[in-house]
């Protein structure tokens, strides 16, 4: 079950996908995420990020091109591996949160893997302990702030243990106090990480390198700093600093 | 928001009667319930010693005597039912107050209520000393298909989540000057009741990718393991063991 050694968490070659309706999201991305890197995905509404975020875990198949995690291919006879290796922490924590409490919520993904008694029990004080949500694992979701449903729901992935974490707007809905807590989760974590966002000092903050995803192709891949300091390679794909913000790096 | 909405009906506590497997309470509760239905009305004392037992149960578990009065109110439909009984019924004429009754009429109404309010009280009791995870956890134990234990772990949890989402939709009407006067706003309430749908169909979408990217594959994986001792099925079989008393007491002299 360990992922072969060397190989890169993330590796998609030429991923290209049309939805039934024939509306093409993806012409042919290719993007490589090496162990331990964390990588904002960044770009406007519609550039295909969220179709991007599907495939990495065997959600959306059948297009063309190839998708691997940790050197294991994304396709049917491994989805369950895949899935334990890649982790989505979607957007609305309320849809990532279905159980009754917390608790029963973090052991969902382990206890499907096959995980029982004591070992279950000390992955989820490990995910719950890493988020801080210990002291309100027995609580139902409905009664978690909007930020600690957020924290949750990372909790929810890492209990899974995964080879890389995939945060689709991470930010998003968040008070100041709860995204500088999440980035505190977020930073401590030993974990390749794909954020995908287009709130761009949160990636600033959080990633030293960002791809541009634009018109369902890689339009840009470089270090962070550089990418959001060219305001026009910005602008022309409808990204913008927020006014007044000035990059410190 | 956060009101206590799914677990209004729980009484934390930690009673004899809470800490019984939840398991053994819902055996006990649907069996109690039948032997009280099965029992003859006319035997009105019977049904004073089912109301004793429950009063037991009630004390023994703290749950105060106003908390299962006003929850009682649920019975409502059944009393109005009951009391209009003795004059819709035909048959033999009895006189009480000046006003002429069904017999027949009259003991229909007693059973309605008579049984009705036993059943409601048990199952308030039940409610009460128990909470909802609990239950659904219990039913699982008891075999219930894991398809219908799902679904109503999914209503427990997205009851409030829906039931919000409904209310902004209120609150975003009224903002825009809507009141709902007369039939004519029919329409928009139907509108605003067709996007609930809609939007809690996507939302099921969504949590099904979730759940499908976190490995499921069909059935809940089942974490916590409520065997319960057998003490605690001593304990909550004795409910029904007592109404299997009353009960043969009830027929014998009937």
């Amino acid at each position: 079950m360990t992922p072969a050694t060397g190989a890169p968490s993330l590796l998609i070659e030429q991923l290209a996908f049309a939805y039934p309706d024939g509306h093409q999201a993806l012409f042919g991305v290719d993007l490589t995420v090496e162990r331990g890197e964390r990588v904002a995905l960044l770009g406007p509404n519609g550039a295909g990020k969220t179709t991007l975020v599907m495939h990495l875990n065997g959600i959306l198949v059948g297009g063309r091109g190839r998708v691997s995690i940790a050197g294991l291919e994304v396709s049917a006879p491994n989805l369950r591996e895949i899935r334990r290796r890649v982790g989505i922490v979607f957007q609305d924590p309320d849809d990532q949160l279905f159980m009754p409490t917390v608790r029963d919520d973090v052991a969902f993904g382990p206890a499907n893997l096959g995980l029982r008694g004591a070992e279950l029990d000390d992955r989820v004080e490990q995910a719950l302990r890493t988020v801080g949500l210990t002291d309100l694992a027995d609580r139902p979701p409905h009664h978690l702030s909007f930020g600690q449903r957020r924290r949750a729901a990372v909790a929810t992935v890492l209990a899974m243990q995964p080879e890389i974490l995939v945060l689709d707007e991470p930010s998003s809905n968040l008070d100041p106090a709860s995204r500088r807590e999440l980035a505190e989760v977020l930073e401590s974590l030993d974990v390749t990480v794909l954020m995908v966002t287009h709130d761009l000092p949160y990636a600033a903050q959080l990633c030293p390198r960002s791809v541009i995803l634009s018109g369902g192709v890689v339009a840009a891949d470089g270090p962070t700093a550089k990418l959001l300091g060219d305001a026009e390679l910005l602008a022309a794909h409808r990204l913008e600093l927020p006014h007044g913000f000035v990059l410190d790096c | 928001m956060g009101s206590d909405h799914a677990h209004r009906l729980y009484v934390p506590g930690a009673s004899v009667v809470h800490r019984l497997g939840p398991q053994c309470k819902l055996v006990a509760t649907v069996a109690f319930v039948i032997l009280v239905v099965l029992t003859p009305a006319r035997q009105m004392w019977a049904f004073a010693l089912y109301a004793l037992v429950l009063a037991v149960v009630a004390a023994v578990a703290h749950i105060p005597a106003p908390t299962i009065a006003r929850r009682m109110l649920v019975e409502v439909p059944f009393v109005v039912f009951a009391l209009a009984m003795p004059f819709l019924t035909p048959g033999d004429r009895v006189e009480v107050a000046g006003i002429q009754l069904s017999s027949a009429g009259l003991w229909s109404a007693w059973n309605v209520l008579a049984k009705a309010t036993v059943g409601v009280v048990t199952s308030i009791l039940l409610a009460a000393t128990t909470d909802l995870r609990m239950l659904l956890l219990g039913l699982e134990r008891l075999r219930l298909p894991g398809l219908l234990v799902q679904i109503m772990t999914f209503m427990v949890r997205y009851s409030d989540v829906i039931t919000d989402e409904m209310r902004r939709m209120r609150i975003a009407r009224l903002a825009r000057g809507f009141e709902a006067r007369d039939i004519r706003s029919l329409p928009v309430l139907a509108h605003s009741a067709g996007a609930l749908f809609i939007r809690s169909y996507e939302r099921g979408e969504r949590v099904h990718l979730a759940m499908l990217s976190r490995g499921y594959t069909g059935s809940m994986p089942s974490v916590v393991d409520i065997a319960a001792p057998t003490r605690d099925w001593a304990l909550a079989l004795a409910l029904p063991a007592v109404a299997i008393v009353i009960l043969t007491a009830a027929r014998v002299s009937a």
